[in-house]
């Protein structure tokens, strides 16, 4: 036990500095939603993952976001075992055909409102498998977009901009919800 | 030297009258045999002790090439035969070798191959996605298929099905509850003890071999790189030593060294994280926080001194596609002797906890009998007494140079599969040394040359998870016109089933952890 804590004393905190994603990095990630997300969220967000034919490459990337150095949890993102908890879903790969239904399934069990990012070249528009008889060519073929991050796989870095751009939205720039947008 | 078992194999099937015209893939043997006599020749091979490795199909002129490698002690041989194009069947394996079956029934899915007398017909990698009677690997199948706008589920899949008192189902995925890839198990459970598993994988079906139909060595690379992104060096070297025997490319040694490096690199990183995860999976947060740290830290470097943080598309035909300065080899060193202090004092932290070792011993056992059953490699196999290794039972360039100790358990649980990894990190960490304080001077790519219509190429590599085979036959244009891969997932998933026999539905998690298969891998 006096091991564990000795180490863990010693290790001490590891995790870094984050900057907020400036506008531009927020139309590199090309965020839509910029309005509505401040009114939701309230700076928390529950992400349930789903993989729908990624390579795994960018289920690693998502997993260091947990780790001491990244930490998520510290601006109140945390991974859900459901989309029944989920607001946002984070979707990877190019969307096999046989994950289609599944992927559908899931999105109609999260509860509204909900979002939903494309994480990887792959959910962005096929990438290296694109579509064909066994690939639906991106995670937009399926089910609505809102945020989509680029790379293969994303850095851990470009996935929390990604992530932190939808709970921040650009504060400066948010404007109320219109009525009509329920 | 006493006779070889290929040697003794040739003579089995000669009084066997099993005619077997050899013939060489470069190094490795390979015999025609007639389809009639398949199974035969398994079951001779099988009376050898000899491991069922991997099967694939092809179409060619004649009708179907049908493939089955086997290995004992570092020796490869390959068997095929050709069946014609209408009616194409053949006796099966899988009476013999438990670890053919989902592979014939992957043949049997993508090229309509019918293995007779197989014991299991269901259709395996296929859901819904194409029609009964199509086959996406023919040559007259698009790759672009008729798909429907909505792919039904699988729902008519026959799982094993378990009556009795108490007893009931757990259908768990593909979606699971964790950031881990798609799949189905179905379990049948008493109380908390489970009876049966029963895996469905298939979900992550990407076509991959007929999306290598016809790429460049380049772009055939660029696609082997993302099988499985966890192993991308692995299964990059794979693909670019297949072409490269085809094309009969010498790469330089510095480019072997520095794949060496790479791939080593990869071994830490994933056995870093996945010790971690197996921790935390029996709910030890402080190994988790240690090793995904020491993970973070490991690739970080990577970014700079091999163009990636997961040194994607770092392994290119031909070569490696960045070379490393004096300067980073020395930082790299230097980060070994870090990682190593730090280990150090982490493993005997968690080697003296009391509830990691209640939770981990006698966890998940696979016996060393039922590992050798379905030829099981990697970890998961040397946990089990399986003492195989490609980068010293069949070394090729840089290992055959190197000094290195290959792990061996036979304790078959989960903690022994993690000791092996830690063991491994270990071995990898000296291999490194040795490989980064000699690296030999030289250019770091060789210029390609355009390998004759037709020209085969068959690769082992020792990834992370084992045993990664590869096979490529170029088209007379430079490029590729059969490409199959078994990643080592293929053959220590079965495992699964039997490794979690008699363990609580609880521990289901953490057994599956301390084999990680990838889905990706498998599928395809
Ligand atoms: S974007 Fe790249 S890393 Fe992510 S799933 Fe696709 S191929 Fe893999």
């Amino acid at each position: 036990m006096l091991r564990l804590f000795s180490k863990t004393l010693k290790t001490g905190v590891v995790t870094e500095r984050v900057k907020k994603p400036t506008s531009d990095d927020l139309e590199q990630l090309g965020i839509e939603v910029k309005q509505q997300i401040d009114r939701h969220f309230k700076g928390s967000l529950a992400i349930r993952e789903v993989d729908a034919g990624s390579c795994n490459g960018c289920e690693l990337e998502i997993h260091a976001l947990n780790n001491p150095i990244y930490d998520v949890e510290r601006f109140g993102v945390h991974f859900v075992a459901s989309p029944r908890h989920a607001d946002v879903l984070l979707v990877t790969g190019p969307v096999s055909r046989h994950m289609q239904t599944a992927l559908l399934r899931t999105w109609q069990a999260t509860p509204e409102p909900k979002w939903v990012i494309a994480a990887g070249d792959c959910a962005v528009c096929g990438g290296e498998f694109g579509e064909s008889y066994a690939c639906c060519g991106g995670v937009d073929k399926v089910i609505p977009v809102d945020v989509t991050i680029p790379g293969c796989p994303p850095t851990p870095k470009m996935l929390l901009k990604g992530i932190l751009g939808l709970i921040n939205g650009v504060k400066t720039q948010s404007q109320p919800l219109a009525a009509s947008q329920k | 030297m006493s006779q070889s078992w290929r040697d003794m194999f040739s003579q089995m099937l000669s009084s066997n009258q099993i005619s077997h015209k050899p013939s060489l893939i470069q190094d490795t043997t390979l015999w025609q045999i007639e389809s009639s006599q398949w199974q035969q020749a398994a079951r001779l091979a099988k009376d050898l002790s000899a491991r069922w490795v991997a099967g694939w199909a092809e179409q060619v002129e004649a009708g179907f090439n049908v493939n089955a490698l086997l290995e004992k002690n570092g020796d490869y041989v390959l068997l095929r035969t050709t069946v014609p194009e209408m009616h194409p069947q053949l006796p099966s394996q899988s009476t013999v070798y438990a670890a053919a079956n989902r592979s014939e029934r992957h043949t049997q899915d993508l090229l309509g191959i019918h293995f007779t007398d197989c014991p299991d017909h269901r259709p395996w990698i296929k859901h819904q996605a194409w029609h009964k009677h199509e086959y996406p690997l023919r040559k007259d199948f698009p790759l672009s298929g008729q798909p429907q706008s909505i792919t039904p589920p699988d729902m008519d899949y026959a799982f094993v099905k378990a009556r009795g008192h108490g007893v009931y189902e757990i259908p768990v995925g593909p979606v699971h509850a964790g950031i881990i890839e798609p799949g189905h198990f179905r379990f049948q459970a008493v109380g908390e003890t489970i009876l049966n598993l029963e895996e469905r994988l298939g979900y992550v079906h990407k076509g991959i071999e007929k999306l290598a139909v016809g790429r460049s060595p380049e772009k055939l690379a660029r696609l082997a790189a993302r099988i499985s992104g966890d192993s991308t060096v692995a299964h990059g070297w794979a693909a670019c030593q297949a072409m490269e025997q085809a094309a009969s490319v010498e790469i330089p040694e510095r480019a072997a060294w520095l794949r060496g490096i790479a791939c080593e690199r990869e071994r830490i990183a994933n056995h870093l994280g996945d010790i971690g995860a197996i921790c935390n999976d029996v709910g030890f947060a402080f190994a988790q926080m240690q090793f995904s740290r020491l993970r973070e830290q490991w690739l970080r470097p990577q970014l700079k001194d091999f163009g990636h943080r997961l040194m994607m598309d770092y392994i290119v035909p031909g070569g490696v596609s960045l070379d490393i300065t004096p300067d980073a080899c020395e930082q790299q060193l230097q980060a070994l002797k870090t990682l190593r202090q730090e280990l150090d004092v982490i493993v005997p932290a968690i080697d003296m906890n009391s509830s990691l070792e209640d939770r981990l011993y006698t966890a998940g056992y696979l016996s060393p009998q039922t590992a050798q059953d379905f030829g099981v490699v990697g970890y998961v196999g040397r946990a089990s007494g399986q003492d195989f290794d490609v980068r010293r039972d069949k070394p090729y360039a840089p290992y055959h140079a190197l000094q290195f100790n290959a792990v061996l358990e036979d304790q078959g649980d989960v903690a022994s599969r993690v000791w092996v990894r830690v063991k491994e990190i270990f071995a990898s960490i000296k291999l490194l040394r040795q490989m980064l304080s000699q690296l030999p001077e030289g250019a770091i790519k060789a210029d390609w040359k355009r390998p004759q219509a037709q020209a085969e190429g068959l690769a082992m590599i020792d990834g992370w998870r084992g045993e990664i085979i590869s096979y490529v036959r170029f088209d007379e244009n430079n490029c590729i016109s059969r490409f199959y891969t078994r990643d080592p997932s293929c053959v220590n998933w079965p495992a699964l089933e039997k490794i979690v026999l008699n363990n609580i539905v609880p521990d289901f998690p953490v057994c599956n952890k301390s084999l990680n298969g990838s889905y990706s891998g498998h599928d395809l």
